[in-house]
């Protein structure tokens, strides 16, 4: 890593562009044989994202949670860790911003965003390092444990809003009792919203500044630092790891502590920018889809940026395409799902593509191992 | 029968592009049939691309393969396979779980009516084949509890099953002990007395003069010469290769030994399985003297430096270094605090990142000191300068600092990790099989500068499983046996007769 060429830059560019195009291409067949018009749907789903400022604004608003936790997933992957977790992490982060923003009422907006997010980022690095200790200290798989941890993860979300049974079950302790029956927080209060930077209908904030201001921090932090070096090296070598004197047990744990806090990130901007305020059905399939995004991205920081834009675009559009060309949203999820299955196995798009793997190629996207 | 002057494998003009290398440039080759020919040449010489080229792994570029001169067109190793081509790999491609018979059926089982397999009609064929070249596998064995010797031959079946004429064998002694060198040897000329052509991959000069008929020299890609073991000496052949004159023995002044640098008492550890590898070592080394530890493979040498330089821990005993007491010290306090340098017995797992650059793995355990580390931040600029200087010293022959360390070849793999070892003000140097797969040039240099360290005052570690490394680089000899020290003795006493007997377990006095 660290040097720049510009075959290297194609190279690297060239799996997930082809996998992307395969999953359109494969994605119109798919819509063909249910006897929709794939062209007009491609055509809704652009000016759904661009073909105006509100889709452009929709677009923008997704970008951030994705890029988020892409750079959530990327960074374990550098470390050689598989980050299911996201999810799970992204959920506490949510949690601990949403419980800052309607816990402190006397606060400058100055201090109380900041100390919210931060109370997120908290949430996520703590749910995050749990995965990471384990490891270490008993073996257990990552994989298997932050799987486990998302499910935790999102009953314990929903139990502190539950809004109680009529049988005399007692509410969650975040649960707004004007919502009644409806299991949800109260709002943030203002002072803890992320400030718009255009306001409504737009509801641009300024999360994305944040996220993308993130973007070169990772980028920094894996190529330009030794901590970066230590987590690369373990994730490529662990023997010669340890024979480089790295504290291997720790920096699996950094790594997994790092992810979290991204993930994290991405529940407060999302809570504090978006939704103000926690349900149970928010988040959706975000820490998923950092799944994706940090694949197709090629766990590159900048990669990750452009990877969860395209995604987000996809997101934005759905809604104009179903209602220009009838093609239910749901054909988004089939894309994605189609490139994730591309990106993660760039044998076949190599096969398909005729392409030769060049023999001092270094292998962009990372082995998972199961080995522990 | 066909005509007796085709021969069996003919390579016209083959050349092989990778970006940036050429690999293979216009190389022809014939093997005549019963004829065992040896293809010479220094790691990186192009011998693995042209025998992959041979067996259908890679495409050539250029060129054309002729087997018993029929034009062959080869997509992949099965086309080979249908030529009568067989290939024994340096490593070994059997499952260890499996028995003989099943690995050796593999891609070519054998089917009974009702759809099982026929393991019985597999195993009296291998027992016959054993019978006929003197292979003796027994067929119902596990793979992995087979030395490495027999695993071997089973690759060697593994060919003769599938009714292979012509045997590439890619350095084939490389990971045997002396006596499987010779046992291996009988094989090929059992195999060519039976009609059998081989082609024998190898940079060992004693061994490709004592087997072959005709010995092919690659240099660069080339061939550059052509000659009979009749013909040719060591020193020829090693000028072939090198492309320059070799001096292969080590010139050295007698040892001056000052302080005790490395302390080892009654030291114990256990194996990955959990055996007791290490039973109670104890030894000395001292400023400016090698001290070579001698012995068979698997005899505890592995697990003696792997707690020396703490990447296993020791169950018992102690590890001074420099009078300091770093018995599971961290790897890291070894090497910074103990001033010590390692170079690991397996580069590929230890010593290197095959996916970083060259200028990476020259900082693998100093990136985070100065000038290379400022704070957090990495300094770029001062890690290829550093690079740059130890490729320029240590000829580390690399197309840039920034090429990925997997695609050098192993002797400059090994250069560039000895590089990065040899370069540090250390005070303490543990070698373990520096020499291992690497071509004579880079023999002779990394011998030069154990050498050297030594006699610039560092204590030298040496183990080596080359009982040759051992008697030319070394002041005093210690040999293990069962995680024992079994004996020490001085250079002067050393004589390959009694090291021999020791490395077998006999002590000195003892009758056999």
């Amino acid at each position: 890593m660290g040097n720049f060429s510009l075959r290297r830059l194609f190279r690297s560019l060239l799996i997930p562009l082809l996998a992307v195009f395969s999953a359109l291409i494969v994605g119109a067949i798919i819509m063909w044989l249910a006897g929709d018009n794939p062209v007009a749907a491609y055509k809704g789903l652009f000016q759904g994202a661009f073909g105006s400022a509100r889709g452009w604004a929709t677009t923008i608003r997704k970008w951030s949670p994705l890029l988020l936790t892409g750079l959530s997933v990327a960074i374990a992957f550098q470390a050689g860790l598989f980050n299911i977790g996201a999810s799970g992490q992204f959920m506490m982060g949510t949690i601990f911003s949403v419980w800052v923003g309607i816990n402190f009422t006397d606060m400058p907006a100055i201090i109380h965003v900041p100390l919210a997010i931060s109370a997120g980022i908290l949430g996520g690095l703590l749910w995050g390092a749990v995965p990471g200790i384990l490891k270490v200290t008993t073996g257990a798989h990552e994989v298997i444990t932050t799987i486990m941890l998302n499910y935790i993860a999102a009953l314990f979300a929903g139990w502190t809003v539950y809004a109680g049974g009529s049988q005399g079950q007692k509410p969650g302790p975040l649960w707004d009792p004007a919502a009644k029956a409806i299991s949800q927080t109260p709002p943030v209060v203002d002072s803890a919203r992320i400030p718009f930077i255009f306001g409504p209908p737009y509801r641009v904030h300024w999360g994305i500044a944040l996220a993308i201001i993130t973007i070169f921090v990772m980028a920094w932090l894996i190529y330009k630092t030794t901590i970066g070096f230590e987590l690369r090296t373990v994730g490529q070598n662990f023997k010669a790891s340890k024979y480089a004197g790295i504290r291997v047990g720790w920096t699996i744990i950094l790594a997994m502590m790092l992810a979290g806090a991204l993930a994290g990130m991405a529940g407060a901007i999302e809570t504090l920018g978006v939704n103000f305020k926690f349900a149970p059905e928010f988040g959706g399939s975000v820490g998923f889809d950092g799944i994706t995004v940090a694949l197709l991205g090629q766990t590159n920081p900048f990669g990750v940026g452009l990877a969860a834009f395209f995604m987000a675009s996809l997101a934005a559009g759905g809604a104009k395409m179903q209602f220009d060309s009838g093609v239910s949203s749901d054909i988004i999820q089939v894309i994605n799902a189609l490139m994730l299955a591309f990106v993660a196995a760039p044998a076949i798009i190599r096969y398909i593509y005729r392409i030769r793997k060049a023999p001092e190629e270094a292998e962009t996207t990372p082995k998972i191992s199961w080995g522990g | 029968m066909s005509n007796t002057n085709v021969p069996a494998l003919e390579v016209k003009h083959i050349t092989k592009k990778f970006p940036g290398v050429i690999a293979n440039d216009d190389v022809n080759l014939a093997l005549n049939k019963g004829e065992i020919l040896a293809l010479l040449g220094e790691n990186g010489a192009g011998k693995s691309t042209l025998m992959n080229i041979i067996y259908g792994l890679y495409k050539p570029t250029e060129g054309e393969i002729y087997v018993n001169g029929q034009k062959a067109e080869m997509h992949n190793p099965k086309d080979a396979i249908a030529l009568g081509i067989g290939m024994v790999h340096q490593h070994f491609q059997l499952v260890p779980v499996m028995t003989v018979a099943e690995n050796i059926m593999l891609g070519a089982e054998s089917v009974k009516k009702n759809g099982l397999l026929d393991i019985k009609k597999v195993a009296q064929e291998i027992t016959e084949l054993s019978h006929r070249y003197h292979l003796d596998v027994n067929p119902y064995a596990k793979v992995e509890d087979l030395p490495v010797g027999v695993q071997q031959r089973v690759e060697i079946i593994k060919a003769l099953y599938r009714e292979a004429e012509i045997l590439i064998l890619d350095e084939p002694t490389a990971v045997l002990t002396p006596q499987e060198i010779e046992g291996l040897f009988e094989i090929m000329k059992r195999l060519q007395a039976q009609g059998k052509s081989i082609i024998f991959i190898s940079h060992k000069l004693k061994e490709v003069l004592y087997i072959s008929d005709r010995i092919v020299v690659l240099r660069n890609g080339k061939v550059v010469g052509e000659t009979t073991p009749a013909e040719a000496t060591q020193e020829k052949l090693a000028a072939m290769m090198v492309g320059r004159e070799v001096i292969l023995t080590v010139e050295k002044k007698p040892a001056q030994p000052g302080e005790v640098v490395l302390e080892v008492k009654d030291l114990k550890a256990r194996s990955d399985l959990g055996e007791s590898a290490l039973r109670g070592v104890s030894f000395k080394v001292r400023e400016g003297e090698i001290l070579g530890v001698a012995g068979v493979q698997g005899n505890g040498q592995t697990e003696l430096v792997e707690v020396i330089t703490s990447l296993r821990k020791a169950d018992g005993g102690q590890v001074l270094i420099n009078g300091q007491d770093m018995t599971n010290a961290s790897p890291r306090a070894i090497t910074q605090k103990g001033q010590s340098s390692h170079v690991p017995e397996d580069r590929h797992a230890y010593g290197m990142v095959s996916t970083y650059p060259v200028a990476d793995n020259l900082v693998l355990n100093t990136y985070n000191l100065p000038p290379f580390a400022k704070g957090v931040t990495i300094n770029r600029p001062a890690i290829i300068q550093h690079a740059e200087e130890l490729i320029e010293k240590f000829d580390v022959r690399t197309p840039s600092p920034l090429t990925r360390a997997g695609s050098l070849s192993g002797g400059n793999q090994q250069k560039m990790v000895v590089a990065r070892e040899f370069s540090r003000p250390i005070k303490l140097l543990i070698a373990a099989q520096p020499t291992r797969g690497i071509d004579v040039g880079s023999i002779e240099f990394i011998h030069n500068q154990i050498v050297a360290k030594r006699d610039e005052g560092v204590a030298v570690l040496l183990v080596s499983s080359e009982l040759d490394e051992i008697m030319s680089l070394s002041d005093r000899i210690a040999v293990m046996y069962k995680g024992e020290i079994i004996d020490i003795v001085p250079r002067a006493e050393a004589t390959r007769e009694n090291i021999g007997l020791l490395m077998a377990g006999v002590k000195r006095g003892e009758k056999i």
